[in-house]
């Protein structure tokens, strides 16, 4: 194994780590705010996938001048999904809670087959089309693009949770729902912003992953596993952990490709986790 | 004998003698269905229920069962009936391991972690090549009768599915008989009193996943001979780990007969959706299914059973309110 190989290896795995990251952040905030783990979270990035694509498709609009729209989108169709089901079982047992996001996901996954067909979609030329020679390593421009721009949204979120007042809102809510309700914070409120910036952040991640990453109904399913094991990794709830975990998850992942073939990487990140699990129950930088 | 010993022998002879009144052989295949399917749910809820660990990786277990008994067979020409049990034995093996990696974590930790151990089990599946890989395995219909399970008619898969689900439940009426079912519910209501009082926890959830790992295997190999095939996403896929939580939830779940009830419900609604709406191709079924799973987890979220207990206690209410005012009279 030369050198190249390894760092070019090695840079795939940060920038697809990027948008794990994206992803995973979306899961840890709504699981922070009010414990429910959104199975259907993998189905939000998907349907960020097909705005930016129908949007290319019919108006010739590219991914990354519509990613702003498509996040907006995302975003009411979280607060939506949190009016019309959601709210119904924050108190309702997991097990009732796990079943109804499980629910969420097989009906929009079915619903993209019915409405989009079970084909597999490409975004062909898109501005970010190409690549980028780094001395001895290529990237492609898309994948760098979509990991600047997962930067960018982390950076948001992070800001907006540390620096501003609806932030602090949602953190207290997070805390210590009645205290935080005496003190005048609406959680349904706060729950439905959880869910909106939620949605926003894999809608994020679709539209960034559209310009190089095939598009069908069932595309989350390999990025809910893995926003899983990052969210664990991160400590739920941690935004920054989640950031971190997201990084290193990519770059288990291609090595173990690298090393076991490609049709193990998964199975190499999982292995991992469970044994991150076994040593650390409270993730990698949580306190015991 | 009591009026409720009196129902479960009339219960019985019906379900024994269904066969001999349903001709069709669709109806009798959602009949095998049914039972399979309870017989899942009630194996989950062995673990799931009684001791409260939600485990969303039984596929495992289940592809296990089927494995290894194909395997044992198309190999080693061992009898499917020696088989399903070295299956289970299998399975029960695992469930050492799978418990060793996955009880020290919590709720939502347990639950993600046992999907991680089905989903690598499911990876090695499809890649091993002596295992069939991505392919499956088949298994040939030369040798036929109750000796190699393999039926050209769908009766004996019927009262073999029958047999299984009771074997299943009798196991469950013992461990709730004797002191495991009370300790299994110590932990789940009270795991810190539970300790307290001597209780070797991890011990305890160990038997439970332990029992409830080889009936699923069972499950798995009879599935492999009814079937006569096998392949990673039929037998080891995620949704079928759910599936089988969701049949024990949907009846009402740490209940012996609720699995029974979620089975009969979720299979009912399964098959008519895709009898309905199937023929589309445009996956019209699987929206409505997914769209009365919400229904059902949002707004009867304490199953079948508790939803009819809930009933029943009202009207047991309502009339003991007018017996008292009628004696009041």
């Amino acid at each position: 194994m030369t050198a190249e190989i390894l760092v070019q290896t090695l840079s795939s795995g940060v920038l697809i780590g990027l948008i794990y990251a994206l992803v995973a952040i979306g899961l840890t905030m709504i699981f922070g705010v009010m414990d429910i783990v959104n199975f259907a979270h993998g189905e939000f990035m998907m349907l960020g996938m097909y705005a930016s694509f129908w949007l290319f498709a019919l108006f010739a609009l590219d991914p990354m001048l519509t990613l702003p729209l498509t996040v907006l989108m995302l975003f009411a169709f979280g607060v939506l999904l949190y009016k019309l089901v959601i709210r119904r079982i924050i108190d309702a047992p997991m097990v009732s809670q796990i079943f109804t996001t499980f629910g969420l996901m097989i009906l929009l996954r079915g619903v993209a087959q019915f409405l989009w067909k079970p084909d597999f979609r490409s975004i062909e030329n898109s501005w970010v089309s190409g690549a980028v020679k780094l001395g001895a390593i290529q990237l492609g421009r898309p994948q760098l693009v979509a990991g600047a721009g997962a930067i960018v949204v982390t950076i948001g979120v992070y800001l907006f949770l540390h620096r501003t007042k609806w932030g602090a809102a949602l953190e207290a809510t997070a805390a210590d729902k009645e205290a935080a309700q005496l003190m005048g914070i609406d959680s349904h409120r706060m729950f439905a912003l959880a869910w909106g910036i939620g949605a926003a952040c894999a809608g994020a991640a679709g539209g960034l992953l559209s310009t190089f990453f095939p598009i069908f109904p069932e595309v989350g399913a390999n990025f809910i596993l893995i926003a899983f094991v990052v969210v664990n990794l991160g400590g739920f709830g941690s935004v920054a952990g989640a950031f971190w975990a997201g990084i290193l998850v990519g770059v288990i992942e291609v090595m173990g490709g690298l090393l076991l073939g490609p049709q193990y990487k998964t199975a190499v990140v999982l292995v991992v986790f469970l044994a991150v699990l076994m040593f650390r129950p409270q993730g990698l930088r949580g306190k015991a | 004998m009591s009026r409720t010993a009196w129902l479960r022998l009339a219960v019985l002879a019906a379900a024994l003698a269904a066969p001999f009144v349903v001709a069709d052989a669709s109806h009798l295949n959602l009949l095998i269905l049914v039972l399979m399917a309870a017989q899942l749910g009630v194996a989950w809820n062995l673990l799931g229920g009684y001791a409260g660990q939600v485990s969303l990786g039984h596929a495992a277990f289940y592809g296990i069962g089927a494995y290894t008994s194909t395997l044992l067979l198309l190999n080693f020409g061992v009898n499917p009936w020696l088989g399903m049990l070295a299956g289970g034995a299998a399975a029960a093996l695992l469930s050492v391991a799978f418990g060793w990696s996955c009880f020290r974590l919590k709720g939502h930790y347990f639950a993600m972690a046992t999907i991680a151990v089905a989903e690598i089990v499911q990876i090695v599946f499809t890649n091993w090549e002596y295992g069939g890989a991505a392919v499956g395995l088949t298994i040939p219909m030369s040798h036929d009768g109750w000796a190699w399970m393999v039926f050209a008619e769908k009766r004996p898969y019927y009262w073999i599915a029958l047999g299984l689900l009771l074997a299943t439940l009798a196991a469950t009426a013992i461990v709730e008989r004797c002191h495991i079912g009370y300790y299994l519910r110590a932990i789940k209501d009270e795991p810190d009193a539970a300790r307290s009082i001597g209780i070797d926890i991890k011990r305890y959830k160990q038997i439970a996943l332990s029992l409830s790992a080889f009936f699923t295997a069972l499950g798995g190999s009879f599935y492999a001979q009814k079937e006569l095939y096998i392949d990673p996403g039929s037998v080891l896929s995620t949704a079928l780990s759910i599936k089988m939580s969701l049949v024990a939830i949907l009846g009402g779940i740490g209940a012996m007969f609720g699995p029974v009830a979620g089975a009969v419900v979720l299979t009912t609604i399964e098959e008519i959706t895709r009898s309905v709406f199937g023929g589309s191709g445009r996956g019209t079924d699987t929206i409505i299914y997914a769209a009365l799973i919400i229904a059902i987890a949002v707004f009867y979220p304490t199953g079948v059973l508790g939803w009819l207990r809930g009933r029943i206690a009202r009207r047991n209410a309502r009339r003991a309110h007018g017996a008292r005012v009628e004696a009041l009279r």
